[in-house]
């Protein structure tokens, strides 16, 4: 009874998030899969409790299938390719014959629950019994992030590239359109980021990337933000996908890193020959500081976005908790919950802003630092 | 622990594309982007440095005329006073030359009657010479007819020039 009001309440909400939206139902039906669930397992799910934790990792970690809504046994979701590279051999089959992880498929299985929870492992000859000795296969499959990296990086080529031509047609005119909402974000980009940390003389060579990480992170912050499909995936708050854009500051950093920057890595002049010799105690120290960096921007562009997408799904789940001990209850707090979820969204929407800001920001530092011509270092060396 | 381990497919399909992404948007949208802009900002920056010189222009051109105004109406004046100088000069000139020529004119004229006058007194003198001795010899060929009184008259006239 109160599963089943909490499903309608959930229906109610994701049907209204679809209308606000404006994505049509019906597109996405066709590509849907329904899967009609034995008797057993419905009752047991009937039982269940709702979880909080689980339902708000559920939707901040990737995913095999697009989940969007879940009405009793009726399950709207698209299904995604499964790449598997398994000892050399390439597999690839949609995800949507694992059922939501209930069934085994040519001798793989999606786990929901354990140790590898969200991946897929091998199953034993029976299509049951996990597999435990064997190695889990390498996966490339396409889930719901890959698919949203895919759809922003194909709107920022198309934005960006119509805007270029635009720009090539009449370069002397003044901007119009799409155009003007962008050229002052762009024009930002270079006075308030690039030129601050690289300086007038370098800056133009490293705008190209300071632009792509800057729209990339402001894009798919936006996009994590909107609860429906093509939105709602938590693509920046994926360390993957932080890991590799710190991993791409990183190598621009060092490939730029001048005579002076090694050298201050190194052997950094002006400090005691003891605190290098025999232990190479400032070395470590510098070399750990350049590893830190990066890794400092994945983390934070990671923990900022998550955080923000625990916060709003922690609100929301507030709703269902005291619905499940009172429905009067759940429809009261609904009311605060909504109220904070969108207070939450608007700072989400600032969030967004800044952290593309700040992860930019902080990559035109370093490629500055990196660049730095110190003209002071003999004089270090004399002084000590 | 899902949360914070990096799938290997997503860093795989992020690294791939974001070069792409990286690569296309750099040669087909930043480059020509950045160029307008700055060819933009160029041309915005020229075109006020022109307006700006223009307005130079027009205050140095506005100076110009009123210096070239100035100086016409200075020469216009400059060749009046100098027309009204050469006139007076001429005039005096004139004046003068009247002045002398009438002077002359007079000097001569008066030069003319001094001599028609000598000569008119010369004349009239030869003439009174000239009737006087005719008087004169009628007066003595009547006076002469008789020796004695010619003889008289002789050595009275001699006496006479003696005296002188």
């Amino acid at each position: 009874m109160i599963r089943k009001l909490l499903d309608t309440v959930r229906l109610q909400f994701v049907l209204v998030a679809l209308f606000i939206t404006g994505v049509a139902y019906g597109n996405t039906e066709n590509e849907t899969t329904t899967h009609q669930q034995a008797q057993s397992h419905e009752k047991a799910e009937t039982k269940k409790a709702f979880d909080a934790g689980k339902m708000i990792i559920d939707h901040i970690v990737d995913a095999h299938e697009w989940h969007i809504l879940t009405y009793n046994d009726f399950h709207l979701s698209i299904p995604l390719p499964v790449i598997l590279l398994d000892n050399g051999k390439l597999v690839s089959f949609s995800s949507g014959h694992f059922h939501h992880g209930h069934e085994a498929y040519r001798g793989y299985r999606l786990m929901m629950e354990g140790e590898n929870e969200g991946k897929i492992v091998k199953v034993m000859e029976d299509g049951e019994t996990i597999d435990a000795s064997a190695k889990l296969p390498l996966d490339f499959s396409i889930t719901k992030n890959v698919l949203s990296l895919f759809i922003s990086v194909l709107l920022l080529c198309f934005i960006f590239i119509s805007i270029g031509n635009k720009y090539k047609k009449n370069p002397n005119s003044a901007p119009r359109g799409l155009q003007s909402v962008l050229e002052p974000i762009i024009l930002f980009v270079r006075d308030d980021i690039a030129i601050p940390g690289l300086g007038k003389k370098n800056y133009a060579r490293f705008m190209p990337f300071l632009l792509t990480v800057f729209w990339f992170i402001f894009l798919n912050n936006l996009m994590g933000l909107i609860p429906i499909f093509p939105g709602g995936a938590n693509l920046t708050g994926n360390v993957a996908v932080t890991m590799v854009l710190a991993l791409f500051t990183f190598v621009i950093t060092s490939f730029n890193g001048n005579k002076s920057y090694w050298t201050h890595i190194i052997n950094a002049p002006g400090v005691p020959w003891w605190l290098k010799f025999p232990i190479p105690l400032m070395p470590i120290v510098e070399i750990v500081g350049l590893i830190t960096k990066p890794f400092v921007l994945m983390v934070r562009l990671f923990a900022n976005m998550t955080a923000g997408h625990i916060i709003l799904l922690g609100f929301m789940s507030l709703i269902f908790i005291f619905g499940n001990m009172n429905i009067v209850a759940g429809y009261g707090v609904s009311i605060f919950s909504i109220a904070f979820g969108v207070f939450m969204s608007l700072l989400e929407l600032l969030v967004a802003f800044i952290q593309a800001y700040v992860f930019s920001l902080l990559s035109s530092i370093y490629f500055g630092m990196a660049m730095e011509e110190h003209a002071h270092t003999e004089e270090h060396t004399t002084e000590h | 622990m899902q949360l914070v381990t990096p799938g290997i497919g997503l860093i795989f399909w992020m690294l791939v594309s974001f070069s792409l992404v990286l690569f296309v948007l750099g040669k087909y949208a930043w480059k020509p982007i950045m160029k307008g802009i700055h060819q933009r900002e160029d041309s915005i920056e020229k075109a006020l440095e022109a307006a700006n010189d223009a307005k130079k222009e027009m205050l140095q051109l506005k100076a110009g005329n009123e210096q070239l105004l100035r100086d016409a109406k200075d020469e216009r004046d400059a060749l009046m006073r100098d027309a009204r100088k050469v006139k007076e000069a001429i005039l005096d000139e004139a004046r003068a030359k009247a002045n002398e020529e009438s002077a002359r004119i007079l000097e001569n004229a008066r030069e003319n009657i001094q001599f028609e006058k000598m000569a008119a007194i010369n004349d009239l003198k030869n003439q009174i010479a000239t009737i006087s001795i005719e008087i004169a010899e009628k007066v003595i060929g009547k006076e002469l007819e008789n020796k004695q009184q010619q003889h008289l008259l002789t050595e009275k006239l001699l006496k006479e020039i003696k005296i002188n």
